[in-house]
């Protein structure tokens, strides 16, 4: 029957589909009730996957796999949709977009993202693709008055029908080389011995495709162009959630794809994946340096560290695959608290953007500038905090795989990066205040806050545990 | 030994301070101060029994604390001290109990900020000092480049951001190199005795293939040599150095650059002795020019902060050189000389606070004749100066002395290279003496400056005591290095026969030798093999 395996999707899509109902019902005055009906949907998904943790079930007929590695995904993305929904709680109010259907395509989006961690079968993973993706564009163009918005919605949609479009062909070239489209099939036929050398070649362009797919997903040089301006034109929130779920999401799908079944397709893969972990990383640290606009900023911090991903991803093996996990999960906490802080941060009635408002920041408001600034360090992966020991295990990876030019090559963008979270963080301290910033009071927020620097800064001193969670995460796929 | 964690207690009472400050109302700066200071002064209490304790004939470790931290990788929390490190974490609570109560007046703005950053970076530089592990010593290693950047950036002089900036940029290059050497040392050694650790002392001797041992050199001998900072990677220090305010560069002067030639002697030495051995020529080569160039250039500074800055870069070539003389007296010389340096340099830029709280100009032009209105403090700054000199008796000639003898004994005409540069110094030194102490000053009827007062008098003379301690008695300290230096050159010894023998470690690696293979195809074969053993800690 395999129903455990869709248990934590269906609560989430169950409390989706309620959030739409409630909303018809609720008059305008009571939509404050809205975000906290999410959360409920939420934290009842993640009752159920912390209950279902040790099971192993496979489910509608071997589409889907209940396993520790899906677990902790399903973990990653709901934690990041409870830290987002906190913080739009205030914000979405503020914006005007306080609606049931900006909670509901949020956690649709995020069901699509548990499909896609838990499908072992790639139609079933384009389904979780397109839920998620179709999610995303709607929630990307939220702001309906602002050309902005709709522009980097428009943009994002367009793109992204492109890499659909890619990583469908190459689903129907695996299907036309293995006969199957399961991960289980592909393996079998591309790990076997008798494995035909014109099936190799249709492997090879089919992987490529699929990896456009899943690079466009990832926000990889050269498939990132959507992000500065889908970020920059998306609510704050929005940002922060696409930031952390569409990347671990195709995180996710890679491991599996690339990692368990494609292993023999490694030594091509690895080639091809250390490119694009270099242009990765130097684009995004690059042109981070460059921006004015604190979204775009951190739009191209963050293709920076898909950059970081993508080392460890051509790292492999275990090793490298595990320190993919605990990066995603170092990265929720910072990243959801980066993007937190600017959502908070308000100037007048409309949101504080430009980098040189933050000047001063922590005369006034020492509490905000201090988790901006723990935010910023560890996104910089200066110790203790998470950023820092998610940077050493992958950089570990690398270099145990035999990829030390890459390591050395990531840690000096590593380098780079400290300019920029850094220039934060001194106009901050060091600057005057130029423009009276008012961040908005809110409860929840500060609550998510606080969640995210205390993530950022336990997994940075004690990662042990967390560390081992990973590892045998990945151990339960391999 | 016995169970009292007292390392990690001295290492982490300025971060418990700190935390307690968090919590207090930043209006009541009296309340701040006395917090701040009174958790330096207990903190050097708590270091003077690692000196009463210590047990001078071992080369071992003492007071070790092991407890296992990320066990999935091998890394542990382990911190120790020996011979060379007791001076320096001795060195370290006693130059911020001085710096707190330097900085008691002359920093009157966000004081709360300004105590938790020096409390914070107190724990970050005796972390440093007191590691055992390699991943631990890193972490303390960065974790005190953002309390260093906060201070000189927010509490410095005009230029301070710019030097801030540069300070963690310069820094951090060098560090992250470091940390790509960390871990291939940590694999080689995987590889060779299929234990995944970061210990320091069981990382001792890797047998390390000679090419890829001369890279790893490079990779922590760049690091350090940037924090020491060697020519020609010096350029941060004057800028942070002059931008930094009083406290910020007594300690940076004091303590953050001896972690360069600590670093060296810790790390470089022992495990990479071969390395080290090679590297020796180009090193003093370098060496010497910074003594040399640094005290040229000090001789032709305005600024009275810029010219101790750039003496510190003389002062500590001669340390390096020392280092690298691979003797007993060149080695001990130089750990002296570190602790020596602190305390002079260290009080040098105390007196300079002293002067600029009074005239606000660091100008040698804006002071002179001071000797009159000032006798006290013109006595103690004499002191300082003669000592800084390296005048026998005072404390700064036994490590000088020592350091040269070292280095006499290894190369002649180094020797009398380094041995002009203290010639230079005392020249600087007196002609700065002379321009703020006895030249007529430049404005009449400037008003005349009040002398000492208490608080900077028992700032000073604590100095001035350890100043003629060390002086007359070095016995007392060089006692105590003996046994874990002639540990380090143990592990030199070895690799300096070998040396002489004929072999090289510029002999390119053969082969097999190369652990590490950097092509994908033996990743896919590597790369099977898990990172994190299954079998918990």
């Amino acid at each position: 029957m395999g129903f455990a395996a869709a248990v934590p999707f269906t609560v989430v899509v169950v409390s989706a589909m309620a959030v739409l109902l409630v909303d018809l019902w609720l008059p305008p005055s009571q939509k404050r009730v809205l975000p906290w009906l999410a959360l409920a949907g939420v934290l009842l998904a993640a009752v159920s996957v912390v209950s279902l943790w040790n099971d192993e079930a496979s489910g509608f007929g071997g589409v889907v796999s209940l396993d520790r590695f899906s677990s902790f995904f399903d973990m990653v993305f709901l934690l990041g949709t409870g830290l987002v929904i906190l913080l739009s709680s205030t914000y979405a109010r503020r914006e005007g977009i306080e609606r049931g259907e900006y909670y509901a395509l949020m956690l649709f989006g995020t069901s699509g993202a548990m499909l896609m961690a838990s499908a072992v079968e790639l139609i079933t993973f384009f389904l979780g693709l397109e839920i998620l993706s179709i999610s995303l564009y709607v929630l990307n163009g939220f702001f309906r008055e602002r050309p902005l918005s709709a522009e980097a919605a428009a943009k994002y949609f367009v793109l992204g029908a492109f890499a659909s479009a890619f990583f469908l062909y190459g689903v129907a070239l695996f299907y036309g080389a293995a006969g199957s489209t399961t991960y289980a099939g592909l393996r079998d036929t591309f790990g076997s011995a008798a494995f035909p050398y014109y099936r190799g070649l249709v492997a090879l362009a089919a992987s490529a495709f699929v990896l456009i797919g899943l690079a466009f997903k990832l926000g990889a040089v050269p498939f990132h162009m959507w992000v500065p301006d889908a970020y920059e034109g998306a609510p704050t929130t929005v940002t922060a959630y696409m930031s952390v779920v569409s990347k671990a999401a195709a995180a996710a799908a890679f491991i599996r794809v690339f990692g368990a079944s494609l292993a023999s397709l490694q030594r091509d893969t690895s080639v091809v994946l250390w490119v694009l972990a270099v242009a990765t990383m130097t684009l995004g640290n690059v042109v981070a340096i460059s921006q004015s606009n604190i979204k775009r900023m951190l739009a191209y911090s963050s293709i920076a560290h898909a950059g970081y991903l993508l080392v460890a991803l051509t790292a492999a093996g275990e090793a490298g695959y595990s320190s993919v996990l605990f990066y995603l999960l170092s990265y929720v906490f910072m990243t959801a608290g980066a993007f937190g802080v600017v959502s908070l941060v308000r100037k007048g009635d409309g949101e504080a953007l430009d980098i040189s408002q933050y000047s001063g920041l922590a005369g006034r408001h020492g509490l905000l500038a201090a988790a901006m600034a723990v935010f910023m360090v560890s996104l910089s992966g200066i110790p203790p905090t998470a950023g820092f020991f998610a940077k050493f295990y992958v950089f570990s990876a690398a270099v145990r795989a035999g990829h030390i030019g890459l390591a050395v090559i990531g840690v000096l963008n590593s380098l780079v990066s400290v300019y920029f979270y850094m220039r934060i963080v001194f106009l901050m301290y060091m600057r005057e205040e130029e423009v009276p910033v008012q961040p908005s009071r809110s409860r929840a927020g500060w609550v998510a806050l606080a969640i995210c620097v205390l993530g950022t800064v336990l997994l940075g001193i004690l990662p042990s545990s967390f560390a081992r969670l990973a590892a045998a995460s990945i151990a339960s796929i391999f | 030994m016995n169970g009292f964690p007292l390392i990690s207690l001295v290492t982490f009472l300025p971060l418990a301070g700190a935390l307690v400050i968090a919590f207090m109302d930043s209006s009541r700066l009296r309340a701040i101060r006395s917090v701040a200071l009174a958790t330096a002064v207990a903190d050097f209490l708590l270091s003077v029994p690692l000196l009463t304790r210590f047990v001078s004939s071992t080369a071992g470790m003492q007071f070790v604390e092991k407890v296992p931290w990320v066990g999935a990788i091998g890394a542990s929390y382990h911190v120790g001290i020996d011979g060379i490190s007791l001076f320096l974490v001795l060195l370290t609570t006693f130059l911020t109990v001085l710096s707190i109560a330097a900085s008691w007046y002359s920093v009157a703005s966000r004081v709360k900020g300004f105590m938790m950053a020096m409390l914070f970076l107190e724990t970050g530089m005796i972390g440093v000092f007191v590691s055992l592990d390699l991943l631990l010593f890193y972490m303390f290693w960065e974790a005190m480049l953002i309390p260093m950047y906060l201070i000189i950036g927010m509490w410095g002089g005009p230029r301070r951001v710019y030097a801030a900036v540069k300070f963690i940029i310069y820094t951090l290059a060098g560090s992250l190199l470091m940390l790509v050497g960390i871990l291939v040392l940590y694999f080689m050694h995987h590889t060779a005795t299929g234990e995944y650790t970061f210990d320091l002392l069981r990382l001792y001797g890797t047998s390390i293939p000679r090419g890829a041992e001369l890279w790893l050199f490079l990779a922590f001998f760049l690091s350090f040599a940037i924090k020491v900072p060697m020519f020609p990677f010096h350029t941060w220090l004057p800028d942070a150095h002059v931008e930094a305010p009083t406290a910020g560069s007594v300690l940076l002067a004091g303590v953050l650059l001896k972690m360069g030639t600590y670093g060296v002697l810790r790390f470089c030495f022992p495990l990479f002795p071969a390395a080290s051995v090679s590297a020796a020529p180009v090193v003093s080569v370098l060496a010497v020019v910074g003594i040399i160039y640094g005290a040229l250039v000090a001789f032709a500074q305005k600024d009275v902060k810029r010219l101790v800055a750039y003496s510190s870069v003389s002062h500590l070539g001669l340390v390096m050189l020392g280092l690298f003389a691979f003797n007993a007296q060149g080695v001990e010389g130089g750990v002296l000389q570190m602790v020596n340096h602190g305390i002079s340099t260290g009080a040098l830029f105390l007196i300079v606070g002293m002067l600029y709280e009074r005239r606000h100009s660091r100008m040698m032009d804006d002071f002179g004749g001071l000797w009159k209105t000032m006798p006290v403090f013109a006595a103690l700054f004499l002191v300082v100066t003669l000592s800084s000199i390296a005048l026998p008796g005072l404390n700064g000639f036994a490590g000088e002395f020592l350091v040269l003898v070292g280095a006499f004994l290894k190369s002649v005409p180094f020797a009398a290279l380094a041995a002009l540069g203290m010639i230079l110094s005392a020249v600087y030194m007196l002609w700065m003496f002379q321009q703020v102490m006895f030249v007529e000053p430049k404005q009449k009827g400037a008003p005349v400056l009040p002398d000492v007062s208490a608080r900077e008098k028992w700032i000073l003379i604590p100095i001035v005591v350890l100043v003629f301690w060390i002086g007359v008695w070095p016995g007392f300290f060089l006692s105590r290095m003996h046994a874990s230096v002639d540990a380090v050159l143990e592990r030199l010894g070895s690799a300096e026969v070998a040396r002489d023998a004929g072999e090289s470690a510029f002999a390119p690696a053969s082969s097999p030798d190369t652990t590490l293979p950097v092509s994908p195809g033996a990743a896919v074969h590597s790369a099977s093999v898990t990172v994190i053993p299954n079998a918990g800690e």
